[in-house]
């Protein structure tokens, strides 16, 4: 489509008003414990570290660092509620826990949003709208399949696996320890979480809540710290699965630390998704579908939509529209209603970001930033996109884990498939056409855990979710989650 | 190229370049407009733009000189207890009362825009709506809003429908156009969407959703649609189109709903009444009191705004 210089102007006269989400209901204790048995206990060498609010860089509160000591009592105290309440107690009242749960999650929602909000700098729409209520999903959804096993698994006797060691990311902290829970319980297994260092706070709250559910002692432990924490849930000799979600990196010594073992393990790692949008697609939801795929939680998804293959005859058509759209999105105060996107998780994740768009211009590429005013303080990436770029450059095939997003073009539908291909990962894609058969062949050419057609970034409790290749293994989400975490007879 | 465009007779886009619309995609961004959160200025700002936005309209079968004179009343002192109000764009009546309104506005900066062209049905030859068109510029309208023929649209007479826009914009003479679509029967956004485009291209000066006779009227979802139109008329010409909604807006919730996905979609160039109209009556008084609310802490009865 021809174009003429005509512009549009986003910065208008009309402002809207700062909507700040108010923290007056919300509580957070100056100084956290470790959860292990039922109680918020210190740990043992009376270590802490600090959590920071990353769009005000300003402390939140101290937070327990546990060591090997501590995770060994953890450890014994899952164990004990394995062996003498959690695997005996009747399937149904573990339900009955999980619905307890799920309910009670609704209730504190606003609550559990604004500290999500607080801790690790995502949009409160976001918090409110997605994290929160897909958290309480998920404990709703395992809390139905509690005493329904037998069905999911027909003709098999399903028995819990025992003591579940789980590690999860700072990019969906609440949403993530639910991923992780609820199919836990649900199967009879007790759980050892470690929810990580930058973003503890929700899954301390978890623990409160856990408390106040009257959940038997011992069944969930968290245990908060870094590195070294997870290292010693994942070698400790009495853990019997490890679930982990985070860097390909980490996932990689994981493995190898487990290889003989004999535990059980899931992976959720990396990715670098294909977007793929057909000129026959409709242009300006696919652009929406772009926007939603690569600037959700600043790019901090591992399913996120980070390379844009688009057919060529539409290519200059879909990045004037993105730009233009690169220009409406709000970018700031994590805890204001109007917010897009919020603040980059920490400072080191902040510093990687840059990292990668410097690399990005000296291989070449062109650099569009939107125009968007930042904050003083705080840590904050305006949305970038990259074009002029291909296959072999590093922006291309690395995870950036940030609102960067890289675009090529195509011709034909096989290239785009090989683009597609073209990676080490294989969590998610997108497709975007009018047309249901292309959108089939596609879906089915792709090699990654989840496809979207003509949207992006949707999750339901009852789909499983995983990756190919360095993705991962193992699935989460769905029946499959639960196979996670059974042992069949 | 937009003074190309101009010299050379308009000519029928090819329809099937349009872009496709996806109508879940466009409700999630819908719900995204509706989530934005205006509070206090902004709001008050917001309240006060929509007022200076409405082509205040009544067509009834019933109307009188005296209501539409009330109406143009109404229209000029929109509520004098409060200070500091705008007001309305224009007032929006039949042909046969062009006149009354032109009168009764006299001297004030207040449009007299007239529905033409056999409204609401357009079921009436061309020779008819020209006429019907005619009577309303001569009668002092500055604004015409004509209906295009659904039927011959929905049969694909696409060029039948187009060169019947050109008419009556060539009738109009120094009037402005607004074309109204009626989408409300042409049940997909794919089709609102080359409606739009056909419209501007013949040489609408506005597009407009509904006539308010046929349900639904204006929506969100439609409404977006072709706001990107126009986005994408006005980058492919250079050319400003202007919107109007109209039909089923009749709370301030909702209008301020309409300006944050104007603001969003098409920015600061179409935030004035030049170039966004809400064709809608109730709106008024809904607005106003919003603003007493915003003023003085409290709702006040309906009884204090007075009812035209």
């Amino acid at each position: 489509m021809a174009r003429t210089e005509s512009k549009l102007e986003f910065d208008t006269d009309w402002k809207y008003s700062p909507a700040p989400e108010s923290t007056d209901h919300i509580r957070i204790d100056p100084q956290y414990e470790l959860f292990i048995g039922g109680k918020f206990v210190a740990p043992r060498e009376r270590q802490y570290f600090d959590t920071i609010n990353p769009a005000r860089e300003k402390t939140l509160a101290r937070v327990a660092r546990a060591d090997r000591g501590d995770v060994d009592r953890a450890v014994a105290a899952a164990r004990r509620a394995y062996e003498r309440a959690w695997s005996k107690l009747e399937p149904a009242e573990r339900g009955k826990y999980l619905y307890r749960i799920a309910r009670m999650l609704q209730e504190r929602s606003r609550e559990f949003a604004a500290i999500e909000s607080l801790d690790g700098g995502k949009p409160i729409r976001e918090s409110r709208d997605v994290d929160v209520p897909l958290a309480a999903a998920h404990f709703f959804y395992y809390a139905g399949w509690a005493d329904k096993l037998e069905y999911a698994f027909p003709g098999r006797r399903a028995a819990p696996l025992g003591v579940a060691g789980q590690i999860i990311p700072w990019n969906f902290p609440l949403l993530m320890a639910a991923w992780k829970i609820a199919p836990a319980l649900a199967c009879g297994n007790t759980v050892v979480l470690k929810p990580a260092e930058t973003t503890p706070l929700t899954a301390l709250k978890l623990a409160e809540l856990m408390r106040d559910v009257d959940l038997p002692p011992g069944v969930v432990n968290i245990v908060t710290g870094a590195g070294d924490t997870g290292a010693a849930i994942v070698e400790h000799p009495d853990v019997d699965k490890i679930a982990f979600t985070g860097s390909t990196e980490v996932g990689r010594l994981i493995q190898r630390r487990l290889a003989g073992t004999g535990k059980h393990f899931t992976l959720e790692l990396g990715g670098k998704a294909a977007n793929v949008i057909f000129a026959d697609a409709a242009i300006d939801q696919a652009v929406e579908g772009i926007v939603n795929g690569i600037f959700f939680n600043q790019g901090h998804v591992c399913c996120a939509g980070s390379r844009l293959l688009v057919q060529e005859s539409v290519a200059d058509e879909v990045i004037a529209k993105l730009k233009e759209r690169m220009e409406t999105l709000i970018v700031g105060d994590p805890l204001d209603k109007n917010t897009d996107i919020g603040a980059i998780n920490s400072a080191a994740q902040l510093e990687k970001i840059e990292q990668y768009l410097r690399i990005g211009q000296a291989e070449g590429g062109e650099m569009y930033q939107s125009s968007c005013s930042l904050p003083e303080t705080g840590y904050w990436c305006r949305p970038t996109l990259f074009s002029g770029v291909s296959q072999s450059n590093r922006v291309v095939q690395e995870e950036i884990f940030g609102p960067v997003l890289s675009m090529q073009t195509f011709r034909t539908f096989q290239e785009a498939l090989d683009k597609a291909n073209n990676t080490p990962y294989g969590l998610s894609g997108g497709v975007w056409t009018d047309k249901g058969a292309k959108i089939f062949k596609m879906t089915r050419g792709i090699r990654a855990g989840v496809i979207w057609a003509n949207t992006f970034n949707k999750f339901d409790p009852s789909a499983p979710f995983g990756g190919y290749k360095e993705s991962g293994m193992g699935r989460e989400g769905g029946l499959h989650g639960l196979g996670a975490y059974v042992e069949l007879y | 190229m937009s003074v190309v465009a101009s010299s050379l007779p308009p000519q029928l886009p090819v329809l099937d370049r349009v872009t496709r619309v996806d109508e879940v995609g466009v409700e999630e961004r819908v719900a995204r407009f509706c989530s934005r959160s205006i509070k206090k200025e902004s709001k008050v700002r917001a309240l006060k733009l929509a007022l200076s936005m409405i082509d205040l309209t009544t067509l009834e079968g019933q109307d009188t000189r005296g209501k539409v004179t009330q109406l143009c009343q109404k229209a000029i002192h929109l509520h004098d207890a409060m200070p500091g109000l705008p007001h309305v764009a224009a007032v929006c009546v039949y042909p046969t009362m062009v006149g009354v309104a032109r009168q009764a506005l006299h001297g004030h900066d207040i449009k007299v825009a007239s529905v033409a062209t056999a409204f609401p049905s357009g079921m009436a030859p061309l020779s008819v709506k020209l006429e019907d068109t005619r009577v309303a510029v001569q009668e002092g309208a500055d604004e015409v809003d004509m209906v295009i023929s659904r039927g011959e649209f929905l049969q694909g007479e696409y060029s039948r429908v187009f060169d019947e826009i050109i008419a009556i914009k060539e009738a109009c003479g120094r009037a402005q156009l607004k074309v109204i679509l009626e989408t409300g029967e042409l049940g997909t956004l794919d089709r609102v969407r080359r409606a739009s485009i056909l419209a501007m291209h013949a040489g609408a000066d506005f597009i407009k959703t509904s006539t308010g006779k046929i349900q639904p009227a204006a929506t969100l979802p439609v409404t977006l649609v072709m706001l990107q139109a126009i986005r994408d008329y006005y980058h492919a010409t250079g050319r400003r189109v202007g919107m109007k909604p109209a039909g089923g807006i009749s709370k301030a919730k909702q209008a301020i709903q309409y300006l944050v996905m104007l603001r969003e979609t098409l920015g600061e160039g179409w935030l004035t009444p030049e170039w966004f109209r809400f064709g809608a009556s109730s709106l008024v008084n809904d607005l106003l009191m919003q603003l007493e609310k915003q003023r003085t802490g409290v709702y006040q009865s309906a009884d204090y705004f007075s009812k035209d």
